[in-house]
């Protein structure tokens, strides 16, 4: 039986009660909204690059804890790393909230707590939103996308 | 092609009206299987019915019995089993004519579901009476499902979707609704109960309002039929859509009730098998109503299974449904709005089934998934009401919607439940 402590852990509540990087970002360069119409969860990223670089990261929007802790946690992760080295943490991230693949902590840091999700199937949109938010900024899509 | 369809021969077949003194909710629990299982370890306390019902055995029981004993294609062979399959077929029309107190069974129409009856209506009454500059009026409590269709429609015809308000009750301004209802209104669409606030509209007086200008109403009863007693002809209404599967019958099937003189004239659905009286390359002439609108081999053990369900719903009683659900709603309101940081959404005078809140600093996601944990089954999202939940200033709620076998227990568990999330996010 899955525990729910192992998804509501503390650093993840800490984050979906005081995000960090809560904020639109006037110097973005990158920016894309992300939505999930099956909860009417909704987010947008902002990422300033320069050269191959995450200069800076931000995000706005609403969503459940394990949204808003993700999209905090993420931006935190994501500072000063390079925009391939961010597509390699969101496969980690998404290997391992989806059950793939356990452990990894040691490239994923704190994200390690997201863990939990696995055993939640319906809730792995939830961890991946800002993610896929970000994927699209950097591509520089233009239209918002979905989880659907 | 010749058809011979005849009626059941036995009048049997028809709703046996047994009068069932009181609701025994204990013995009522024991038809319906699902309510065994275990989940996550805990009982099943299931308050989804709004978006499905659970199966009374009955029901399944008569899908099995179809499959085992009946199964043929209907309305055309000659041999017996496609008898008696048209047959079992036509008893379930009889049973939702009764269901709904229509005047004829001919006005019944067996559909997929409530979204596809009101499809029905708007791509063929629709499509022939609306013109550019026309107007459809909807309510702003409707559901996706009496909004999109007629937005598809107004976009092909050039004409306007008008919205009548409602107040933060989540009850609808009628004096809105004069407003509204001008020569260029074409019909009116409304629901019965609202799913995402439970709001029990008042129908009666909008179709006389709507009536009294020539402007013909449909109903969307997907909330209503499996909660409260209906009665077409009393509404007045002219068309009423509602689906099997939350009335405790299978997926799949669905009814549209529509006054035969409009039915008559509103030009054929989909074309196909049955639906048609005479075909050649030149011209074909169509079947008479309903198999007018049901083309093609339709959802016969579907209609067996609700057949199965409508009888025993009335076995228990509407009223009696109606009033257990009424006792639970009152009880769970009471006890919900007593919980620190809650806001119930939707507070009309008249509610049915339906109770949405939100928590202060937790979103309902979470609050779904913490009470999953216990085995406690509720709704969280925008309930295929976008609007309902801008009008009220959320992106989405939590939705408890409860079932003739709900009790006061399973109320308790919930409201224990909600303490048990404070505790998580404390």
């Amino acid at each position: 039986m899955p525990d729910l402590r192992e998804l509501y852990q503390e650093l993840i509540l800490e984050h979906s009660k005081s995000p960090r990087n809560y904020r639109r970002l006037a110097q973005a360069n990158r920016k894309a909204e992300g939505y999930n119409p099956l909860c009417g969860d909704h987010f947008t990223v902002y990422v300033q690059t320069s050269g191959d670089a995450i200069h800076d990261i931000s995000f706005q929007g609403s969503g459940c804890a394990i949204s808003k802790a993700s999209a905090s946690m993420m931006t935190q992760s994501l500072k000063g790393k390079t925009t391939q080295e961010a597509r390699e943490l969101f496969e980690h991230f998404h290997r391992t909230v989806t059950g793939e693949k356990n452990g990894e902590s040691a490239q994923l840091g704190k994200l390690s707590v997201f863990a939990g999700v696995a055993e939640f199937p319906t809730r792995v949109k939830c961890a991946t939103l800002a993610w896929h938010t970000l994927e699209a900024a950097l591509q520089g899509k233009q239209d918002p996308i979905s989880t659907e | 092609m010749t058809k011979l369809l005849r009626m059941p021969s036995n009048p049997g077949q028809a709703v046996a009206h047994e009068i069932t003194l009181g609701f025994d909710v204990e013995r009522v629990r024991a038809d319906f299987p699902i309510l065994q299982t275990k989940i996550h370890g805990h009982n099943l306390v299931y308050l989804d019915n709004a978006a499905t019902s659970q199966k009374p055995k009955a029901a399944i029981a008569a899908i099995t019995r179809y499959y085992e004993r009946d199964n043929a294609n209907i309305h055309r062979g000659v041999h017996y089993l496609s008898e008696r399959a048209t047959a079992e077929f036509e008893a379930a029309r009889k049973t939702v004519q009764m269901f709904l107190n229509a005047p004829y069974p001919a006005e019944i129409v067996f559909v997929r579901g409530a979204t596809e009856a009101i499809n029905l209506v708007a791509q063929t009454y629709g499509r022939a009476t609306v013109s550019a500059g026309d107007e459809v009026v909807i309510t702003a409590l409707e559901h996706h499902s009496n909004i999109v269709p007629w937005q598809m429609l107004c976009e092909e015809k050039g004409a306007m979707l008008r919205i009548v308000p409602i107040n933060d009750d989540g009850d609808l301004i009628l004096e809105e609704l004069d407003r509204l209802l001008g020569p260029r209104t074409k019909i009116v669409a409304v629901s019965h109960v609202s799913n995402a606030l439970g709001t029990v509209n008042a129908i009666t007086d909008i179709v006389q309002r709507s009536h009294a200008k020539n402007i013909p109403v449909l109903i969307d009863g997907a909330q209503a039929a499996p909660r409260l007693t209906v009665d077409v002809q009393k509404l007045g209404c002219d068309f009423y859509a509602f689906s099997g599967h939350k009335a405790y019958g299978p997926t799949g099937i669905g009814i549209l009730y529509g006054k035969s003189d409009l039915l008559e004239a509103m030009p054929p659905y989909q074309g196909g098998g049955d639906m048609i009286r005479s075909v050649t390359f030149e011209k074909t002439i169509y079947n008479k109503i309903p198999h007018k609108f049901e083309a093609g081999t339709p959802d016969m053990s579907g209609a067996v299974g609700l057949n199965a369900a409508l009888k025993y719903l009335n076995r228990l009683g509407m009223d009696n449904i109606a009033a257990h659900e009424a006792e639970l709603l009152a009880y769970a309101t009471d006890a919900i709005s007593r919980i620190p940081g809650i806001r119930v959404i939707g507070t009309a005078k008249e509610k049915a089934g339906v109770l949405s809140f939100v928590m202060e600093g937790v979103h309902p996601h979470d609050i779904g998934t913490i009470l999953d944990q216990e085995g406690i089954a509720i709704r969280t999202g925008h309930h295929c009401a976008q609007p309902v939940m801008e009008r009220f200033g959320v992106d989405a709620t939590a939705r408890v919607s409860l079932g003739l076998y709900n009790t006061k227990q399973e109320i308790d568990a919930l409201v224990r439940g909600i303490h048990n999330i404070r505790k998580v996010f404390a």
